[in-house]
């Protein structure tokens, strides 16, 4: 038996609790750095390992729940595997940036622990194969990104701290509302059980009320935790509380894994996709994708913007899973419900890589001027080359610019709403497009363009390891924007090809066709 | 039916007070409420009417279906013992933040501590 999936749990776990242990024992400071870095590569490299191998289900301790009565199951298919590289490299990058960060904070390792424990809970929410187990990774990432917040203890990041604990408190008590709703229906836990007892349970002629409850359940607390649009009021004041590496994971990777993740999963592959979700999560993703874009317009706060930023940027994956559900419960044609998820994944990844680029060139710039304040900064380019170059490689993949990856992926999303006929949310997300342009373009114009102020003459760029993080996320964002014409046309993209199979099984060899792609 | 609909307004109670109340301290007990609401539901899930006997299993219980005709649905208490561990530490970081924001602002006011804006 193949034991890579709870070594994907369990590496952080362990890594995470030896931390605390080093700082108490007052073992140098590089100890803990190389482990974590170790670790972080490690995780990676066995995230990457997965790519092409066929879905694994691990039954825990060889409990199979098929053949005896219990059995707790870990899963791994296309979007799991999609959601593991993208956090092994987010997470990557975020330990590389913290490295030199974090000396300024009062205790690396107990950083590093909670830091881990936040990975554990991610790549356990991604792995879960039964209901339970979800809610419970689930928490293990949210408290520990709760306490990530509060890091600094200034007063600041405690408030933002606590809007976002109770919050995310109440979503949980949601979540598990929900699945308490649905064990009652179907009497098991596994997501795949409890599939097919829904589907047993569908009937058009008397719609199950329980189930809307449910569902109902859980479009609050996911869409609490991935911060749609109405339920978005704790995250533009706890991402950018955050200590900068860990801003990059809340955007990055966290409100995907928690929220989005959860929410596809949910809604896709055990409640099954009905029109009324897909109208849901339409409305959710068409109103984030708004509001976010029209609240950062204004935002003079670097780090204040960029969270605004991912509200809208969510918007646009939470609308394109939309688009794709409503097309597949009316029984459109294959290729545009296969398009539009394969849009709402890729844009997935490609935000994970632009957004936590961002957040760590925010960091970078504060860490030499000490300011985010969009107006006491200007003229970084010559001072800052490394930095201002990867910040102005992720704005242009953000506003959407071709060749970078923003470009494509959003192009999927609008290409698939009008072949899916709706023409309004096609021009909505082509405006909300606009308006992010203009929002970076001031971002480029008041950090790296403009007169340096004299305050900042001694500025110099950030040392080596925190631009080592830069780049290699600022050459995932060129690499996805040039190679995505290439691979869609050759039908080569495997990886996320597979991910939409996962959650729309047989709509996925479809997406390329509606490309001009050749038949599979 | 009764009981389920109670759990729900216990919920709702402990949302009223997340959401009205301005103090930290009874923020902190509605969470704590809403918490409860859904494990007093998951515990009512596993309960069988006229069955209702703990879930120990005795010699002459042999098999599973036995078992199941006997006593209650085991695996929802289970679940809460999981989710109260859960709670506990959710609302052990919840105090320790309070105690953090009492010592910056010398109040427990939610409306007093407005640094951060919109």
């Amino acid at each position: 038996m193949d034991h890579t999936l709870p070594l994907l749990v369990a590496i952080p776990l362990g890594v995470g609790f030896l931390m605390p242990l080093l700082e108490k024992l007052k073992e140098p400071e590089w100890l803990m750095d190389l482990l974590a870095t170790l670790a972080g590569a490690v995780l990676l490299a066995l995230s990457l390992s997965l790519i092409g191998v066929k879905d694994i289900a691990y039954w825990m301790g060889g409990w199979d729940a098929t053949k005896g009565i219990v059995g707790i199951e870990l899963r791994c298919d296309g979007l799991t595997r999609l959601m593991l590289v993208t956090i092994g490299g987010v997470a990557l990058a975020a330990i590389l940036f913290s490295l030199r960060y974090m000396r300024r904070y009062t205790s690396k390792g107990f950083y590093f622990c909670l830091f881990f424990l936040m990975v554990a809970g991610m790549n356990g929410t991604v792995l879960a194969g039964d209901l339970f187990n979800l809610y419970v990774f689930l928490e293990v990432a949210a408290i520990s990104s709760y306490a990530l917040v509060a890091f600094g203890c200034e007063s600041e990041e405690l408030e933002a701290s606590f809007k976002y604990l109770v919050l995310g408190g109440v979503a949980s008590t949601f979540v598990l509302f929900g699945i308490g709703i649905l064990y009652n229906l179907t009497g098991t836990l596994n997501m795949a059980a409890v599939r097919q007892q829904v589907a047993a349970l569908a009937d058009p002629q008397a719609p199950n009320l329980a189930l809307y409850v449910a569902a109902g359940f859980f479009v609050m607390g996911l869409g609490l935790k991935a911060a749609m649009v109405p339920f978005h009021a704790w995250l533009p004041d706890a991402h950018p509380s955050a200590p900068a590496p860990i801003s990059a994971m809340l955007s990055g990777v966290l409100i995907k894994a928690l929220g989005v993740y959860a929410l596809a999963r949910l809604f896709f592959t055990v409640l099954g996709p009905t029109a009324e979700f897909a109208t849901v999560l339409m409305a959710l993703g068409g109103l984030s994708m708004l509001g976010g874009v029209l609240l950062a317009v204004g935002q003079w706060d670097f780090k204040r913007l960029l969270a605004y930023h991912s509200i809208s940027q969510m918007g646009y994956v939470v609308l394109a899973l939309g688009i794709g559900a409503a097309v597949i419960a009316h029984g459109g044609p294959k290729a545009v419900a296969g398009l539009a998820i394969f849009g709402g994944l890729f844009h997935l990844f490609n935000h994970a890589a632009f957004k936590s680029l961002l957040f760590l060139c925010s960091g970078a710039t504060e860490y030499a001027t000490g300011t985010r304040q969009l107006k006491e900064l200007g003229g970084l380019a010559h001072k800052m080359p490394i930095t201002s170059g990867c910040c102005r490689v992720a704005s242009l993949s953000i506003a959407g610019v071709p060749p970078f990856n923003g470009f494509w992926s959003k192009l999927i999303i609008i290409v698939a709403a009008v072949q899916a006929g709706y023409l309004w949310l096609a021009a909505l997300a082509t405006l909300v497009a606009f308006l992010t342009l203009v929002s970076f373009v001031k971002v480029q114009r008041y950090v790296i363009a403009g007169e340096l102020p004299p305050q900042h003459a001694a500025v110099r760029e950030v040392p080596a390891s925190m631009c080592v993080a830069m780049v290699a996320l600022a050459v995932v964002c060129l690499a996805a924007g040039l190679l995505a014409p290439y691979l869609m046309a050759a039908h080569g993209a495997p990886f996320l090809d597979q991910a939409v199979a996962a959650i729309a099984p047989g709509w996925n060899a479809a997406a390329s066709l509606a490309l001009g792609g050749p038949l599979p | 039916m009764i009981p389920y609909v109670l759990a729900i307004v216990l919920l709702a109670v402990g949302v009223y007070a997340i959401a009205c109340k301005r103090n930290l301290i009874k923020v902190i007990l509605g969470v704590m409420i809403a918490d409860y609401a859904v494990n007093l539901f998951l515990i009512l899930m596993g309960y069988r009417t006229g069955v209702g006997g703990a879930p120990i299993r005795t010699p002459a219980m042999d098999t599973p279906e036995k078992f199941a005709a006997a006593s209650v649905d085991p695996l929802p208490q289970a679940l809460i013992l999981t989710s109260i561990v859960i709670g506990l530490g959710m609302t052990a970081l919840m105090a320790a933040l309070a105690i953090r924001l009492h010592e910056k602002y010398g109040t427990f006011d939610v409306a007093e501590m407005k640094k951060l804006q919109g």
